[in-house]
């Protein structure tokens, strides 16, 4: 494994200026691929979501999935670019089995995208430009699972199984300029670029963009040179970096490399780097090579697609609100505070709270349940808020439950367990496992007589004129009636008892 | 003429996984020069106002509704794989990492 050298971030910081490309790919989720009729889904059976044009049949012609091609401006115009009134595909050749035809039809020359530009926020605030270059339509390659081989093995022996269904699903590629005067904030930069396309092509709706999945991937470039010098240094390109996470922490890695390396008076061979995930590191790939000649010609089975700008403006009229622009929205609608906000971003519920707030809870109790209690669970179950089957729809009863007085916090909580259980509505629950606070004052007074003559020192001092020792007589009563009481009304009630005055 | 040399066509050759004899590398270094010489004298005869184009039938936009049709069976689209195994094709292993 990696024996590389590396210098401590700051020290690579102190001594070198990074610069940073990423070419992200992103799935469309249409629901057949980019050149024929097969379907584009994810996780099926082997080889049974292809047809001939897939698998590169002799004698096939592919044909323009029309939805592709308006996601693909969908996604340009997202990210500020220009739509090219007319653009062509081509073909890249190289041999590799993940691709049957022996090419990839792509976009060489003229990408349908280009020339945009995103404003990327970081955590604290600050906002750098980023630079679009490009955006391109092209094909997913097939699947393949290497086999056998190893340690000690001819590697003769080895063999790799290839799935096709991936094969031609539509892909739009986009990459950036070359980001420069990131300094240390690089890493986190390209995190937050990537977040941000992930939610843009998710708030467009025309991806799944679920990073697990390879729906979005990112190949993270970077490179380094001296404070002042303009012109860039030999950089690396880190693959399928397949986690925002992992995206941070590639680029973070790749500067210490780097600056390991030119401080030691080495060079940067260009090449392909692999990420680790276990080692978080990389690994030297293959070098730049003649397998990198393409060979690009313009795909003569295809012939150019032609976006007028009336085609453009009505793309255009359906975009939704960009994602930064709603997060500001959101904030203001629901009185956060900006550590309030960006916990309900980070916890990724901001979706969520929304919903339950459009469903008719206040902000303040969304927040509580999905910040609270539904966060807690999450927590321990590790797995995410919104993975753990609470629904908007269901907190929007809880806090309709608790505010009407029907339950309290502490049965809130027993009620979603059973919610969780599968046992129905909050309502439901309630009803099935009697969950209803004691609201009846005759049951309520018999539980505040028996609290009170098993601690007649107490009733005493209430009646003395110590109001805050009520508080114990209410955990008493709240015992007696296994807490399905309102605290509050046993507390009134007690008062009244005992004759004092609240 | 056209500079193609012996190594151009060997380069392309291997780009290409053709395989090529000697003598065939002699040939074609001679015949491609001619090829792309008569290629460019087309080049010529187009003014700057003939713009290039990819396809030689002036259409555009053949485009098709995103709409599931024609799809084999996974036995189907191995029928004509040398090897096969659990469903997938089975092909030499290739020393680079996807």
């Amino acid at each position: 494994m990696s024996t590389d050298a590396t210098l401590s971030f700051e020290e690579a910081m102190e001594k070198f200026d990074p610069v940073l490309g990423f070419e992200v790919h992103v799935e469309l989720n249409t629901a057949t691929k980019m050149f024929s009729s097969a379907p584009n889904v994810f996780g099926d059976e082997p080889n049974t979501n292809v047809n001939e044009v897939d698998l590169g049949l002799p004698g096939v012609l592919p044909v323009v999935n029309k939805k592709a091609v308006e996601s693909s401006i969908l996604i340009g115009l997202a990210l500020n670019c220009k739509i090219a009134e007319s653009c062509t595909f081509a073909r890249k050749q190289y041999f590799y089995p993940d691709t049957p035809k022996n090419f990839q039809t792509s976009q060489y020359e003229d990408p349908i995208a280009y020339d945009g530009w995103l404003d990327i926020e970081l955590e604290d605030g600050t906002v750098f430009h980023v630079e679009i270059e490009r955006a391109h339509m092209e094909e997913d390659a097939g699947k393949l699972t290497h086999k056998g081989g190893a340690t000690g093995r001819i590697q003769g022996a080895d063999f790799s199984l290839v799935d096709y269904n991936r094969a031609g699903v539509p892909l739009v590629e986009i990459v950036t300029k070359p980001i420069q005067g990131a300094g240390s904030r690089a890493p986190e930069l390209a995190k937050a670029y990537v977040a941000a396309v992930r939610e843009i092509v998710k708030n467009l709706g025309v991806s799944d963009a679920k990073m697990e999945r390879g729906n979005v991937r990112c190949d993270a470039n970077v490179s380094l040179r001296p404070y002042g010098r303009e012109k860039f240094g030999t950089r690396t390109e880190t693959k399928n970096v397949n986690s925002l996470r992992a995206v941070e922490h590639a680029v973070r890695y790749e500067i210490q490399r780097h600056a390991a390396v030119l401080d030691g008076g080495g060079t940067i061979t260009q090449e392909t780097r692999h990420w680790h995930e276990d080692t978080k590191s990389t690994t030297s790939g293959r070098p730049k090579s003649d397998a990198d000649d393409y060979r690009y010609f313009p795909e003569p089975d295809l012939v150019p697609i032609v976006a007028t700008r009336e085609w453009v403006e009505e793309l255009r009229a359906t975009l939704p609100e960009p994602p930064a622009e709603r997060r500001k929205r959101l904030q203001g609608d629901w009185g956060y505070s900006d550590l309030e906000f960006r916990d309900v971003v980070n916890a990724g519920v901001m979706d969520e709270i929304e919903e339950t707030v459009a469903a008719g809870a206040s902000a303040a109790a969304a927040r509580k349940w999905w910040m609270g209690e539904i966060a807690r669970r999450a927590k321990l179950a590790d797995v995410d808020p919104v993975a753990l089957g609470v629904t908007p729809a269901v907190v929007v009863e809880l806090d309709a439950l608790i505010t009407s007085g029907k339950i309290n916090d502490k049965l809130a909580r027993e009620v979603l367990d059973g919610v969780l259980a599968g046992e129905g509505t909050p309502g439901e629950v309630v009803e099935k496992r009697g969950l209803a606070v004691v609201s009846d004052d005759g049951a309520l007074q018999a539980a505040i007589d028996t609290a009170l003559a098993a601690q007649p020192d107490l009733a005493d001092k209430i009646r003395g004129g110590k109001i805050q020792a009520v508080g114990a007589i209410v955990g008493g009563v709240m015992k007696l009636t296994k807490g399905q009481a309102d605290a509050g009304r046993v507390r009134e009630l007690i008062l009244a008892t005992l004759g004092v005055e609240g | 003429m056209a500079a193609i040399n012996r190594d151009d066509v060997a380069h392309l050759a291997q780009l290409a996984h053709i395989e090529m004899s000697e003598t065939e590398l002699d040939r074609m270094a001679g015949e491609l020069a001619v090829i792309v010489d008569s290629v460019k004298s087309v080049s010529e005869a187009a003014g700057d106002d003939v713009p290039a184009t990819s396809h030689p039938i002036p259409l555009t936009n053949v485009l098709r509704e995103d709409v599931v049709g024609h799809v084999l069976t996974a036995e189907e689209a191995l029928s004509g794989a040398p090897d096969a195994e659990d469903g997938r094709f089975k092909v030499p292993a290739i020393l680079e990492e996807d």
